[in-house]
């Protein structure tokens, strides 16, 4: 009998809602010969999740401003119930990503995938890439130890090494001529809110694009 | 296969992926919640005697608010909160102390010479001199300090204080 009722509430949802179809389109779609290589955009988005996740959790105790941003990490670390798990899985997943996302770079180029009809996808991965390193950067600024504020401190300047516009780019990053509340405030937001967001849309068009594309055979003899 | 066994291989890697993944997802998904409920764990309530000073100074008759500062570490923080209690004293010997903080829903009330009621400025509630209730919402009287969580030494008046 609750058999019957959920195939009858799963066929009025699947009506209106097109699930089938759906899980047709995103996970039951024809693959060429499996290869694990080709996983790596999966890899990705999962730590992108699961990033998104931990760091939703350490937005709970953690507080941007220079007098609490330290103490408030000491206290995840050491006054919260498995506080140095969620802050652990949100470091390691950081470095884990940029790493999955760079091999998975790699990967698209060795196969020649970013070939017609696939440039755009290329394209907007690039973005992806370099919206990773944007968002490691901001992150690593967070924790406002020597190690995060010297790091930043380089970091801006070398943006600030463009010429004519440099003083501009580096005053707007720093939120001033040097490292202050204004920086970590900027970074935290930029971390939390700016950066996902834009990761989160162009994931969405280059998932869509591998939809409708289909993944890329790898090449042969005769490529 | 052979058919001694009648799960498929897609079933087993169905079966498999749910498993791996709840066991993944429990170990990681139960410490997250209790992560989030971690402040609710802590042990809360701290209690003292706080002394509120020479009962002879106290009018006689006259309820009389008596304020007092608790400082509590909350995660990597120190607060202050401010308390008050209103001191009635009844004779040589004796006196009554209630909490100001109105029953309903936690407003301090404030003594009312006109009116010889407590008013308790968020929802119009009253109360006797005594603590008991006249009007408005509270579904008790205020709370008192007498007994057990009251004592006179030499003089001095001194309420047993118990935070939140």
């Amino acid at each position: 009998m609750w058999k019957k009722i959920w195939t009858k509430l799963f066929t009025w949802f699947d009506e209106r809602l097109g699930l089938n179809d759906l899980y047709k389109a995103t996970l039951d779609r024809p693959e060429p010969r499996g290869n694990w290589w080709n996983t790596l955009g999966s890899a990705s988005l999962f730590l992108f999740v699961m990033q998104g996740l931990t760091g939703i959790f350490l937005t709970v105790y953690y507080t941007p401003s220079p007098d609490h941003a330290y103490d408030s990490i000491q206290y995840i670390m050491t006054g919260v119930q498995f506080g140095w798990l969620i802050r652990g899985i949100h470091h390691w997943g950081a470095s884990l990503m940029v790493m999955v996302v760079f091999i998975h770079m790699l990967r698209v180029f060795a196969t020649a995938s970013y070939k017609y009809p696939r440039e755009l996808t290329w394209l907007i991965g690039v973005g992806l890439l370099l919206l990773t390193l944007g968002m490691g950067f901001t992150g690593y600024l967070l924790p406002w130890n020597q190690k995060a504020y010297w790091a930043t401190t380089v970091g801006t300047a070398i943006a600030g090494s463009v010429p004519w516009a440099g003083e501009f780019i580096l005053k707007a990053l720093r939120g001033g001529t040097d490292l202050n509340a204004l920086t970590l405030s900027r970074f935290f937001s930029a971390h939390i809110w700016i950066l996902p967001l834009l990761l989160t849309g162009l994931i969405g068009v280059h998932i869509f694009l591998i939809i409708k594309h289909g993944e890329s055979a790898f090449p042969d003899k005769e490529d | 296969m052979a058919g001694s066994h009648h799960i498929s291989r897609r079933d087993f890697i169905k079966l498999a992926t749910v498993t791996v993944g709840g066991v993944i997802g429990a170990a990681v998904g139960i410490p997250g919640i209790i992560y989030l409920v971690d402040p609710a764990m802590e042990a809360g309530g701290k209690d003292a005697w706080i002394p509120l000073g020479p009962l002879e100074n106290f009018e006689i008759g006259k309820p009389t608010l008596v304020t007092f500062v608790r400082t509590q570490v909350n995660g990597w923080e120190k607060t202050s909160n401010s308390y008050g209690v209103f001191v009635i004293r009844k004779s040589e010997e004796e006196a009554l102390v209630l909490s100001n903080r109105c029953t309903h829903l936690s407003c301090r009330v404030n003594w009312n010479e006109e009116k010889q009621a407590y008013i308790c400025p968020c929802h119009d509630a009253t109360f006797s001199p005594e603590g008991e209730v006249l009007g408005g919402p509270p579904p008790r009287p205020l709370d008192r300090y007498e007994g057990e969580s009251l004592k006179i030494e030499e003089g001095v008046l001194s309420i047993h204080f118990t935070e939140g």
